[in-house]
């Protein structure tokens, strides 16, 4: 196991406050915990008697469920609380609720919250750990961890490495996240998209730009394909499925005239004919099911280091 | 009652006047204003080492009041005003109701006459509920002593009504303060439209939406010949488009706010929703174009945009929370730091800024001086340095956006109407 008292922060909030030291040691510390995961008992005691509470403000199966078996693998106590059944229909604030949630004595949140920043909000009026399972259009960390961690195992070192991020990139997450993580790591980054959904001054994050889906391949070590969320779409800005798919998505046509080991990755879920073919999404290149299984690894490595910086804390109050 | 205020350096740019002077005060006015005055006053306020300068005019305060007194009141309001060395408010319409009518302006009226501190002039909306659709009856404010008007928070988006609304107001000779803010560019947008919006993952309100709706307003204001004040004026676009228009000879007057010329869009970057307003903190080009424009003279007036809301309101997400900032207990302050120990303006120009432009746009006998003037008169430690405390805020809401900075000029007195108001002492 990785040495433990080298983590200072409480939080983890999003890529762009970490260093790439402190990205890779999460990395390097979800290589041990992946080991756990093989193990015919697939549990070790690293947050026995500790609580973790999920607060999902949005729907979400994956990301939850992954947050909840890295929780227990660590032999967390887990709690659910799902926006729809609690008290903040009742129109509790944010901060009210960590409050309440802090008071009982939990140690970690993990939230999931449709506004931006909410993360960072809540983090700040609470001592206990906050881990952002994902925040508007702001950050989804452990994705984009669980993403690199992916590549990492494929690829070796990647440094100088090209991914390119093909989708709505305005409204992903996914895309800064990753953006933040993979250019600290020094791999290049290219977004493409269709115009409309490269947001102003995406540049100033250390990207290229690309609208040709062709072009934005070429050169790449991996794609990592955003889903696109159609059914999001209030202002009518996204193209037709169809059209999108035509000119977007990732097809075996396009894998032929890119590098031989492109690597193919999707955060899920994934809309089989609208983002990328079937046969891409189930191709050797394909690491979706890689992603899904080491997100656990990534988020008990996330779950463990916040509740190390807390430890270190309480026993220095000073 | 007789109050000699002595040896201080007394300000007076109506007058010229920057020297050390003493002013002696009988009962509610001022009575001489001269050198080694010494007339058996009843008090005498030792200012050596201060400024005195005449109270300032804030022409772009929200009260709160009838409506939201959660947030603030006529008596907290200018409670909190004459903390921060303002002696004379224009109170916004947008209140519950708005003051769009006979009944509403009489009620603000009543209000203020049973519990202002200090002095509130009113400001009328333009049309009923602010709502942009139906004239407000401009005749029947102003008898009822409204001097403005505005829509305030929402600019009207017809040009037809609002160039009808620019008529009437100069056959009553009353000031139209337009809010220029074209929403259907700037809906949902929460703080300023760029890289950082992008990366932050928050909408965007671009400089284009305020710098269009500011080229409509003058547009139409030259077509009715009616003077116009454009409020809260925040980006490089918006000063260029109006000192252009002046330069045409456009009867044309602007404010910007405080936060404006201090802060950037980099104040949000941790969510702090206590940095959020509309319009939004910008970027340092056009915070260093406001500085330019208050330098060059270009905007005429510096005004709070006082904007109190609960801690409900503001301590949620960013998404959510209400904009706009507390401003009236801090203005002074974050004015003399970053305008006068800066180097960019004078006391004598911030005088200008803060009380003789504003009175002289509404056409009032304020911003001065004069023998036989209402003796409003603040004292100023210019060079006191203090932190902005949340507890200290006469104000009952906390929203500032200058919590814990640390400033450098500080109110230690206000007169209002020949009675010490406050004593920071």
């Amino acid at each position: 196991m990785a040495e433990p008292a080298v983590w200072t922060k409480k939080d983890l909030l999003g890529l762009e406050y970490l260093s790439a030291e402190e990205i890779k040691f999460i990395l390097d510390t979800a290589d041990s915990f992946k080991e756990v995961t093989t193990r015919e008992i697939k549990k070790v005691p690293a947050l026995r008697g500790k609580t973790v509470v999920n607060l999902f403000y949005e729907p979400s199966t994956r990301t939850r469920i992954s947050f909840e078996l890295a929780a227990k693998r660590l032999s967390a106590d887990v709690i659910n609380i799902a926006a729809e059944t609690s008290s903040i229909k009742k129109g509790e604030t944010l901060i009210d609720t960590g409050r309440n949630i802090e008071a009982l004595k939990a140690d970690i949140i993990v939230m999931r919250h449709n506004y931006s920043g909410s993360a960072n909000m809540l983090a700040r009026h609470l001592n206990m750990s906050v881990v952002n399972a994902g925040d508007g259009w702001h950050e989804h960390p452990t994705q984009a961890l669980l993403d690199i961690f992916t590549l990492r195992e494929k690829l070796g070192n990647i440094e100088g490495r090209e991914v390119t991020i093909v989708g709505d990139i305005a409204h992903s997450r996914v895309a800064r996240s990753n953006i933040w993580g993979l250019t600290k790591l020094g791999v290049r980054v290219t977004v493409c998209a269709p115009k409309m959904l490269i947001p102003v001054g995406i540049e100033a994050m250390g990207v290229s730009v690309s609208n040709n889906i062709d072009e934005a391949l070429k050169d790449a070590d991996a794609v990592n394909v955003l889903r696109m969320q159609f059914e999001r779409d209030e202002q009518g800005a996204f193209p037709k499925q169809m059209e999108y798919f035509k000119k977007f998505g990732i097809t075996e046509e396009r894998l032929r005239k890119a590098k031989p080991e492109l690597i193919v990755m999707h955060p899920g879920p994934i809309n089989r004919g609208i983002e990328m073919s079937s046969e891409v999404a189930d191709c050797p290149q394909s690491v979706i099911l890689d992603q899904v299984t080491n997100g656990i690894a990534v988020r008990m490595a996330a779950l463990f280091l916040v509740s190390q910086a807390r430890d270190i804390k309480n026993e220095n109050p000073h | 009652m007789k109050i000699l205020i002595k040896n201080g350096r007394v300000i007076d740019p109506a007058n010229n006047i920057d020297d050390i002077r003493d002013i002696l005060i009988e009962s509610t006015r001022i009575a001489r204003i001269g050198k080694g005055l010494n007339n058996g006053a009843d008090k005498t306020i030792d200012a050596a080492g201060k400024i005195v300068m005449p109270g300032f005019v804030d022409m772009h305060v929200h009260l709160r009041e009838p409506g939201r007194e959660d947030k603030e009141t006529v008596a907290t309001g200018t409670q909190a005003a004459l903390r921060g060395g303002i002696t004379t408010m224009l109170a916004m319409p947008n209140t519950i109701p708005t003051i769009d009518s006979e009944e509403s302006a009489r009620l603000i009226a009543s209000i203020v006459r049973d519990t202002a501190r200090s002095r509130v002039l009113i400001c009328g909306a333009i049309t009923k509920g602010r709502m942009g659709k139906v004239l407000a009856d401009m005749a029947r404010l102003k008898k009822e002593g409204v001097i403005a008007v505005s829509d305030d928070g929402s600019s009207v988006d017809s040009s037809d009504i609002l160039l009808k609304a620019m008529k009437k107001a100069r056959e009553q000779k009353m000031l139209v303060i337009c809010h220029c803010e074209d929403k259907a560019m700037s809906a949902g947008g929460v703080m300023n439209l760029g890289a950082n919006s992008t990366r932050l993952g928050l909408r965007g309100i671009s400089n284009e939406s305020e710098y269009k709706r500011i080229q409509r307003d003058i547009m139409l204001a030259q077509k009715a010949k009616c003077s116009v004040h454009i409020a809260h004026v925040s980006c490089a676009e918006s000063i260029e488009i109006i000192a252009k228009a002046r330069k045409k000879g456009v009867t044309l007057t602007c404010e910007t706010a405080p936060h404006y010329f201090s802060l950037t869009e980099e104040a949000v970057f941790d969510y702090d929703t206590n940095k959020k307003m509309n319009p939004p903190l910008r970027t340092a080009r056009d915070r260093d174009a406001v500085r330019r424009g208050l330098v060059d003279g270009v905007i005429d007036v510096i005004a709070s945009d006082h904007a109190p809301h609960t801690v409900a309101e503001k301590e949620i997400e960013f998404d959510r929370a209400e904009f706009g900032v507390t401003g009236l207990e801090t203005e002074l302050g974050v004015a003399a730091t970053h305008l006068v120990h800066t180097g960019l303006l004078s006391w004598s120009e911030l005088v200008r800024k803060m009380a003789l432009n504003p009175a002289k746009i509404l056409g009032i006998d304020k911003g001065t001086l004069g023998v036989n003037k209402d003796a409003d008169i603040i004292i100023v430690d210019p060079e006191a340095g203090w932190i902005v405390n949340a507890a200290d805020f006469a104000s009952k809401s906390k929203n500032s956006c200058f919590l814990n900075e640390r400033l450098k000029g500080k109110v230690v007195k206000t007169l209002y109407r020949g009675m010490v108001a406050y004593n920071a002492d």
